[in-house]
């Protein structure tokens, strides 16, 4: 057959995953460990990955010892969902127009959305920081979503718009037939039909708003309340005496509510992601 | 008739109104004032002067062409490390053997997670005295004695490196390993039937229909490289003595770090040159691929 192996084949195949996964999850692993071990387990020569007396301590200090904790984590989700539902109130019509009609300088304004894609929030930090600065919006949630919400744009509008192609033209003509109006068309018929499309595209700029928040909280934000995660627990980071194992299970307790959106619709992440390499 | 085509005009332009609005104010007068900026002396002070090219002369004449030289070296050791660690992956993932869909799960977590969060992590397993990194190594014996990996030019260069790779590594697996998926089995099959071997059908039909895919991947993730912040940034904000001190990390302890926004813009114009011909490379080969496969649309 095809794809019969032989033992050593089998040998090779599973012991190349092995290592493979092991430089991927290793450190998720060690994080998880050192989480458990106390802080006296931690700072003990030489190394020992497992060590006496793991316990779950530090995922009950920690609310004590970063105080703020459950106030990043708000942060972090609340700034990613409306950077996510912005993003879509822009992606969302934007798309269909790409995807449906004819207009001039049409590609050239495509290739001007996907062109903000070579930029991060760190090549324009200058100019935002001084416009920030000079309009008063340092320090407001605002500072941290408006940004962010024009990273996410390019690639939702790339990936709805290959979706909608796809749609069948009559739908919509057969709406305007009946004397729908073009945009009640786009709510109605369009949206509803294009929804597995958008779920993509919601799930891809969710993770990407999540993920992009350091850079743009560390310098247009200043005030410890508004802090997402990341800029949350780098304060500790930094410090001399590390409390290694509580900031450890706070990364971990962090990272859960998008492992756990990323393992119920790893399905829909994998197409969003590889949208493009695929051949239709 | 007449009605559809009179509105024809300017509804896609309607469309087009709220992603433009925000590509405006964030990124299009952003880039704008930058260019502005990187002519003047502007700094904390509300006064400030046009000087010309005085900011570029500045830099020139620093050790600003050392930083480029090391930006590019950085990003080149890290993309071909992902390419190679990627192409890796996705050809052991493709293998069909029992497993593989929990295998293909498990990629993921790097990419899915806040990169500052994963980098925490890479900060303490390269911590020297009681790091994952430096004690494994002690045990098998590569190491003699406790190794601060973020405390030398060069192994930190190389941590910063290793760690970019890791979280860039998913994405490029996935990617390739959707590409290497989507070529039709009955080219195998063929193939098989001819007796070709393993080696010979990867060599003569995988690896000529993934190229356009490998070619993309491998620019996109210059792309993201370039831009990288996070990881050096947490890891060493630049150090040892400015060994993993980017273009982008120099340009932010200019400016944000040390208020020199003039001469921070003229480096900012400098990264957009860059991307800017990188962005070119890329709409170069999606034409030629768009050419090459019409039905390839999308």
């Amino acid at each position: 057959m095809l794809h019969k192996y032989r033992w050593y084949e089998y040998v090779l195949i599973y012991s190349g995953l092995a290592l493979f996964l092991t430089f991927v999850l290793a450190p998720f692993v060690e994080a998880f460990v050192v989480s458990l071990r106390p802080l006296s387990g931690l700072f003990s020569i030489p190394y020992r990955f497992i060590t006496d007396e793991m316990s779950f301590d530090a995922y009950f200090t920690m609310w004590e010892n970063v105080p703020l904790l459950w106030l990043y984590m708000f942060n972090s989700f609340f700034i990613a969902t409306v950077v996510t539902v912005l993003g879509l109130i822009c992606i969302i019509p934007a798309a269909y127009a790409f995807a449906r009609f004819e207009f001039p300088a049409r590609n050239t304004l495509l290739g001007l959305f996907i062109a903000v894609n070579m930029f991060s929030g760190a090549v324009l930090i200058i100019p935002l920081f001084k416009l920030m600065q000079q309009y008063g919006l340092l320090n407001t949630y605002f500072a941290m979503i408006a940004p962010g919400t024009a990273f996410v744009i390019p690639t939702g509008i790339w990936l709805l718009r290959s979706y909608l192609i796809r749609i069948p033209r009559e739908l919509e003509e057969a709406a305007w037939v009946d004397g729908a109006g073009k945009l009640y068309t786009l709510w109605r018929v369009i949206i509803p039909v294009a929804l597995p499309g958008i779920v993509v595209v919601t799930i891809t700029a969710f993770i990407t708003a999540y993920a992009q928040q350091f850079i743009f909280a560390l310098t247009f934000n200043s005030v410890n309340e508004l802090n997402p995660l990341p800029v949350g627990l780098f304060q500790f980071f930094g410090r001399q005496t590390v409390v290694w194992n509580e900031l450890m299970a706070a990364s971990l307790v962090g990272i859960l509510p998008v492992l756990f959106v990323y393992v119920f619709l790893q399905r829909y992440i994998v197409a969003g992601l590889t949208a493009g390499a695929v051949k239709e | 008739m007449a009605h559809t085509a009179k509105q024809k005009d300017y509804f896609p332009f309607l469309l087009l109104v709220p992603a433009t609005l925000v590509m405006v104010a964030v990124v299009a007068y952003p880039l704008f004032e930058t260019f502005r900026l990187s002519f003047t002396n502007t700094s904390m002070s509300p006064n400030f002067e046009y000087v010309g090219l005085e900011n570029y002369e500045k830099i020139m004449s620093r050790r600003f062409p050392e930083v480029i030289a090391r930006t590019f070296y950085w990003m080149g050791l890290s993309v071909g490390l992902k390419m190679l660690i990627g192409m890796l992956g996705a050809v052991l993932l493709n293998a069909m053997v029992p497993g593989r869909t929990l295998f293909r799960i498990l990629v993921m977590p790097p990419w899915v997670i806040p990169i500052a969060i994963g980098v925490f992590i890479w900060g303490w397993m390269y911590n020297g005295q009681f790091g994952m990194i430096s004690g494994v190594a002690q045990r098998i014996g590569i190491l003699s004695g406790p190794f601060e990996f973020l405390a030398y030019k060069n192994s930190a260069f190389m941590s910063t490196i290793v760690t970019d790779v890791w979280i860039g590594v998913p994405m490029v697996t996935i990617y390739l390993l959707a590409s290497m998926q989507s070529i039709s089995r009955d080219l195998f099959e063929a193939a098989w039937v001819d007796g070709a071997s393993r080696f010979y059908r990867f060599r003569r039909i995988t690896l000529p229909l993934i190229v356009p895919s490998i070619a993309t991947m491998a620019l996109l993730s210059a792309i993201a490289t370039f831009n990288s912040f996070d990881i050096i940034w947490i890891l060493t904000e630049g150090g040892p003595r400015g060994a993993t001190t980017t273009m982008i990390i120099d340009t932010y302890k200019t400016a944000i770090s040390r208020f020199k926004y003039g001469e921070g813009a003229a480096r900012t114009v400098m990264i957009v040159l860059f991307l800017g011909s990188f962005m070119l490379v890329y709409f170069m080969l999606l034409s030629r691929l768009a050419r090459r496969s019409p039905n390839n649309a999308a």
